[in-house]
């Protein structure tokens, strides 16, 4: 049913601090290496050693450049995937009831053996987290890695969705958002984490750590910066005369 | 937006469909007989030929029926339950009038509610989407009845409303562009909201991938936009001025068939506008509209 419930049980989210990310883009390597064999059909690409590959991905990795008016331009590595929102327009757009928000842990998902691949909820998504697979003509998007976190098969270090796991900045951190006294909440207080978009009125779970501010140049930057006038102005000794006579020739 | 051809197809040929659909339906004294068949098989074939254009964009069409059932939220479910009711009313009521000579009046009045809930709905669908600011208004299930009913005078015959109609939706489609340029500013998002950086300017360094994607192709449409302007005054005056000045002539049977062609292409060629030049928010993420 593509009505939105009421209220989830809980809301699982991620949070992305744009700080602490370095663009290596592992995330979406294991995002898809993991996506492409389990849930549902699987991540296909169109042309991939031609001269004009594309294929599905559920998570991006975009990259800015911030130019402040009197400081230094800095780069941010901003990672985006489908960011299950409370009042998600993919879901309630959905003709077929195949796109579905849960009301056990409030991930978006779909059904893909009732999506028609009508493209509409790609459409109604703000942050194009939602892509349709060419191959199997069926929508794919983030499902939070739904076949991992609850499964026993996996060592619990294991049951996280890929991307977190995988992160080798530890940028990415997973939890219920919906729970105040979660360590992600925390996060989100401590470092004034944000929505994407607010004023698109999606109310979206995962949130974002904006960069720390970086320190600036002031005069005396450094206390070691008496120790590094240079020590020799003049050469002296065997080197002075060196020196000396060389000029004269 | 990607202006896909059977999108185009879809709502150009199902609005005049629905509209003429909808002139027979409120008809006091509709055609009987083979006029009648004539009228009624290029309504419905023309809204069929529009709902089958709209499958062939599935990404799995043999499952298309299923799009029937969530209507209690989704504006495309319920486009799909309108259009069928509208066709299967009109359906028994023109066969009535074409097999046995008899007028089933209510049955043309709700078949007629039909079709303009059929237009409406379609309209719906692009209206609700808050990531189109240029679709998200009032003016977009407006027009779209509009066009509708002026396609639908048109090609019934009907000279005397089609004038006044085909002069009002060329000036209400000329309002709808100047207004709908500014909407996306309106609409308050930008690339600052979209990542949430602050403190100084954003540029977009380096994308995420190195070749297109489905994002790019469906979202991101660019290509002829910079020829905009030029297919909007070919647009409007295909759609409108040279239809009006045409059925200003003395009546000629070549010219009110020149008129409905003429009519027909400006619609067309202004919903091509409607996609090509809707901007999705998601371009922002690319620092592009
Ligand atoms: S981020 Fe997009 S796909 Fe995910 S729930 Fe929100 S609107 Fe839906
Ligand atoms: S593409 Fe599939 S999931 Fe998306 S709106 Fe259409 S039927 Fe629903």
């Amino acid at each position: 049913m593509t009505c939105l419930p009421d209220k989830t049980d809980r809301q699982l989210g991620l949070v992305i601090d744009l700080d602490t990310c370095v663009g290596c883009h592992a995330c979406v390597v294991s995002c898809k290496g993991w996506n492409t064999e389990h849930y549902g059909a699987p991540l296909s690409d169109q042309d991939p050693y031609g001269a004009d590959p594309s294929g599905t991905f559920l998570n991006r990795v975009h990259s800015y450049e911030l130019r402040p008016e009197d400081a230094p331009a800095q780069l941010v590595h901003f990672p985006k995937s489908c960011l299950h929102c409370v009042d998600a327009p993919c879901v309630t757009v959905c003709p077929t009831g195949a796109s579905y928000k849960r009301t056990e842990d409030g991930i978006v998902l779909v059904n893909e053996s009732d999506c028609i691949g009508c493209g509409l909820c790609a459409w109604a998504c703000p942050y194009g987290a939602r892509e349709l697979d060419l191959a199997a003509g069926v929508m794919k998007k983030c499902t939070l890695c739904v076949d991992r976190i609850y499964n026993d098969n996996l060592p619990p270090q294991d049951r996280t969705p890929a991307c977190v796991r995988t992160c080798p900045a530890g940028a990415r951190h997973f939890g219920d958002l919906s729970d105040p006294a979660s360590e992600v909440s925390q996060l989100v207080a401590e470092r004034g984490g944000f929505e994407l978009m607010p004023e698109q009125g999606t109310a979206p779970a995962n949130r974002y750590l904006p960069p720390r501010p970086k320190d600036r140049w002031q005069d005396d930057a450094s206390v070691l910066a008496p120790f590094l006038e240079p020590v020799a102005q003049e050469p002296k000794g065997f080197l002075g005369w060196l020196d000396r006579t060389l000029e004269k020739l | 937006m990607y202006p896909a051809p059977s999108i185009i197809a879809f709502t150009t040929l199902s609005g005049l469909g629905f509209g003429l659909l909808f002139w027979l339906g409120v008809d006091g004294t509709p055609p009987t007989g083979w006029v009648a068949l004539v009228f009624f098989a290029l309504g419905l074939g023309l809204a069929g030929a529009g709902l089958l254009a709209s499958a062939a964009h599935l990404g799995r069409p043999e499952r298309a029926l299923k799009a029937f059932t969530q209507w209690r939220s989704s504006w495309l479910s319920r486009e799909a339950w309108a259009a069928a009711a509208a066709m299967t009313l009109m359906g028994v009521y023109g066969a009535a009038l074409v097999l046995w000579q008899v007028d089933l009046r209510l049955l043309g009045w709700l078949g007629a509610l039909a079709c303009g809930g059929a237009v409406f709905t379609t309209a719906m669908i692009y209206t609700q989407l808050r990531t189109v600011p240029r679709w998200h208004h009032w003016s977009t299930p407006a027009l779209f009845l509009l066009l509708a009913l002026t396609g639908g005078a048109l090609l019934s015959g009907r000279v005397s409303v089609a004038i006044p109609l085909l002069m009002l939706s060329g000036l209400v489609q000329g309002l709808v562009w100047w207004d709908g340029d500014r909407r996306f500013a309106r609409s308050g998002t930008t690339m600052a909201t979209a990542t949430g950086l602050t403190g100084g300017d954003i540029r977009a360094f380096e994308p995420p991938h190195t070749g297109d994607n489905y994002l790019l192709r469906e979202m991101v449409y660019v290509v002829g936009r910079k020829h905009a302007a030029k297919l909007r005054v070919i647009a409007i005056t295909l759609m409108s001025a040279l239809p009006t000045a045409l059925l200003l002539l003395p009546f000629g049977h070549v010219w009110a068939a020149l008129a409905v062609l003429s009519h027909i292409a400006g619609v067309a060629t202004a919903r091509w506008l409607f996609f090509a030049q809707a901007e999705h928010v998601v371009g922002l993420y690319y620092g592009k509209r």
